[in-house]
């Protein structure tokens, strides 16, 4: 496997008494997919914080391509090719797609002493890296409010990828979303992945990092569980070490247990 | 068939359809209705002749000055409710100084301007700072501004009134910048052809073009252009429609509305401009309301009140809506008291309109 773009050596970060993450170690390479599970309090939103520059470890080190590297701000970390993805998206229902797209970065075209909004380039450009992604838009200029939620999420992924991003934080993303829109998005990651883009997929379903997943890390109060490949663990096994796993079957004994004094 | 081979680019949205999802449709569907109206029941009195047309455009100029940036503002999400009291604070600012001090009166108008504008900047760093309300913070603008401009002109002049400021600014290079008649020749020239009619004395009903009316439609097109054309006009949709996701982006939320409060005060500022050096004084009680006249003139322009979607023209169609009633009433003989009842009841089916053109833009097409 190629080198890790970007690497999480150890990691621990506190919160006064409480241990929000202790001695984690995470990486991703380029064209891989790497989900991130664990559930609710798990560590995972400090753990994605940490990758995205808004905290800084407290122990440990974070190395992008090899070097050890202290992110400034979360702009620090965009720029350095690490794009967070929010499950808000960070997008404006009420502007077209093409607006959203160069929301703060809008190309300028000159006019004599004055510099416009290129809104052909705009549409453009937007129209074209969704259709790269796999998805074909109706007008470029349509209200953002009036995308479904698979194509949002399409949006703010090829937003990402087209100004740099060499590594994607895929916050929850099909958390929120029907089963059809979620095969969506998970096809979205495919494609990434196929692009030569390092994801990092954040998740507690199981079933969708299963299906696209090279590689898992299971996060248990702030602790790792471990990192395996695909070939080495299966779905149940997963499923199993996940926190649900083990509570399910304890909760359907039970149930069985309290139906059956029921009937006596 | 390659003549049968579409590009998929090709929008498949009708004109029609992209035109109905525009937010000025309401307010140029409403300025027709309302011409149509007029057009039946003054049709004769005089309300389309020339005069006629220079007086309620004059009114719908002085309004539409404010409403340009007041609709910037509102489609950042933000109200500013102290233009009214500015526009008597910027009256009396350039009043006392020509009258009292001496100051000429390019002076005092620089003067006025930059005080409005720093006022402004205030407005918008207490919004911008507190996270209050503009609501809040400008209503209180709204009455400290009103009460420092009584106590100011009642502590030095004694009155509520300065006027004589016509025979100060006669001669000053400024005055013809605010006051005063444009086009003159091409007014003229029209008349001559027949085409605007002549007073007794052979001279056209009216000798130019107010220069009131000029800077409606010069600020109108600048913020206009702004809006749809400028990166300044994507950060205002922006900041109005979902700051966060705008602050997360890098766009500069805080200094776009802080820069929006300080054209609402300069636009109050140019209209006092005007009033003053067409009136030749200034009270203390002048724009009074004005804050609102301007907001409704923005919202039956289809701006809406949550921030986030609007536009300029549309502020133009409301506030020429707003001087066509206004000078409609009087030229029919209409008891004028029924005036606000007309436009607030106006206002009120413009929003239920809108709100509707807006669902219809949003819904998945």
């Amino acid at each position: 496997m190629a080198e890790p773009y970007v690497e999480l050596k150890s990691v621990s970060k506190y919160f006064g008494s409480v241990v929000a993450l202790k001695d984690v170690s995470f990486d991703v390479c380029p064209g891989e997919v790497h989900c991130l599970l664990g559930d609710n309090g798990a560590g995972k939103s400090t753990l994605i914080k940490t990758l995205s520059g808004v905290y800084s470890p407290d122990e440990g080190e974070i190395r992008v391509q090899g070097k050890p590297t202290r992110f400034a701000s979360p702009a620090d970390t965009r720029d350095s090719g690490i794009a967070t993805v929010y499950q808000d998206l960070a997008l404006v229902p009420l502007m077209s797609v093409a607006r959203n797209f160069f929301l703060g970065r809008e190309p300028m075209r000159k006019f004599g002493p004055i510099s416009q909004f290129d809104a052909e380039f705009a549409n453009r450009t937007a129209y074209d890296e969704m259709s790269a992604m796999g998805i074909q838009l109706r007008d470029p200029e349509q209200p953002v409010g009036t995308l479904s939620g698979g194509e949002r999420q399409c949006l703010a992924i090829a937003r990402a990828v087209y100004f740099g991003a060499k590594v994607l934080i895929l916050d929850e993303p099909t958390s929120a979303l029907g089963v059809h829109q979620a095969s969506v998005v998970l096809k979205l990651i495919v494609q990434s992945k196929a692009r030569g883009i390092g994801v990092i997929f954040i998740s507690h379903n199981v079933h969708h990092a299963y299906v696209v997943g090279d590689r898992f890390t299971l996060l248990k109060r702030g602790r790792s569980t471990g990192t395996y490949a695909k070939g080495e663990i299966t779905r149940d096994q997963l499923l199993n070490l996940m926190a649900g796993g083990k509570e399910l079957v304890d909760l359907e004994q039970e149930l069985t247990k309290s139906a059956r004094s029921g009937q006596a | 068939m390659v003549s049968e081979i579409r590009d998929e680019r090709v929008r498949s949205v009708s004109r029609l359809s992209r035109l109905l999802s525009r937010p000025e449709l309401g307010a140029a569907a409403g300025t027709v209705l309302v011409f149509v109206f007029f057009a039946i029941t003054a049709g004769s009195t005089g309300l389309f002749s020339a005069k006629g047309i220079v007086n309620f455009l004059e009114v719908s100029a002085q309004l539409g000055i404010l409403a340009a940036p007041v609709a910037l503002l509102m489609i950042a999400g933000e109200f500013d409710l102290s233009v009214g009291s500015m526009i008597g604070f910027a009256g009396i600012l350039i009043a006392i100084p020509a009258v009292f001090w001496g100051w000429p009166i390019w002076l005092s108008l620089l003067f006025t301007f930059a005080v409005c504008g720093g006022i402004g900047a205030l407005n918008g760093l207490a919004v911008v700072r507190t996270g209050l309300p503009s609501f809040i913070v400008t209503l209180g603008s709204l009455f400290m501004l009103r009460g420092l401009t009584l106590g100011l002109t009642r502590g030095i002049s004694g009155r509520t009134q300065v006027s004589g400021v016509h025979e100060l600014a006669q001669n000053d290079p400024l005055n013809s910048l605010f006051s005063g008649q444009v086009f003159t020749g091409l007014i003229a020239w029209l008349s001559d052809l027949g085409l605007i009619g002549k007073r007794a004395d052979g001279m056209p009903s009216i000798s130019g073009i107010p220069v009131s009316i000029v800077w409606w439609i010069a600020l109108t097109l600048a913020c206009t252009w702004l809006l749809t054309r400028s990166r300044f006009g994507n950060w205002i949709f922006a900041a109005g429609g979902e700051a966060n996701a705008a602050r997360n982006l890098g766009v500069p939320v805080a200094r776009t509305k802080i820069t929006l409060f300080v054209m609402t005060a300069l636009a109050a500022a140019l209209f006092a401009a005007v009033q003053v050096l067409v009136t030749g004084s200034a009270d203390t009680l002048r724009g009074t309301q004005k804050e609102f006249e301007a907001i409704i003139a923005v919202v039956i322009g289809g701006t809406l009140l949550t921030g986030g979607y609007g536009s300029a023209i549309g502020a133009m169609f409301g506030a020429l809506i707003f001087g066509v009633v206004q000078m409609g009433i009087f030229y029919t003989g209409i008891d004028t008291d029924w005036f606000k009842l007309f436009m607030g009841a106006m206002m009120v089916i413009a929003v239920l309109f809108n709100s509707y053109v807006r669902n219809r833009a949003m819904r998945s097409r």
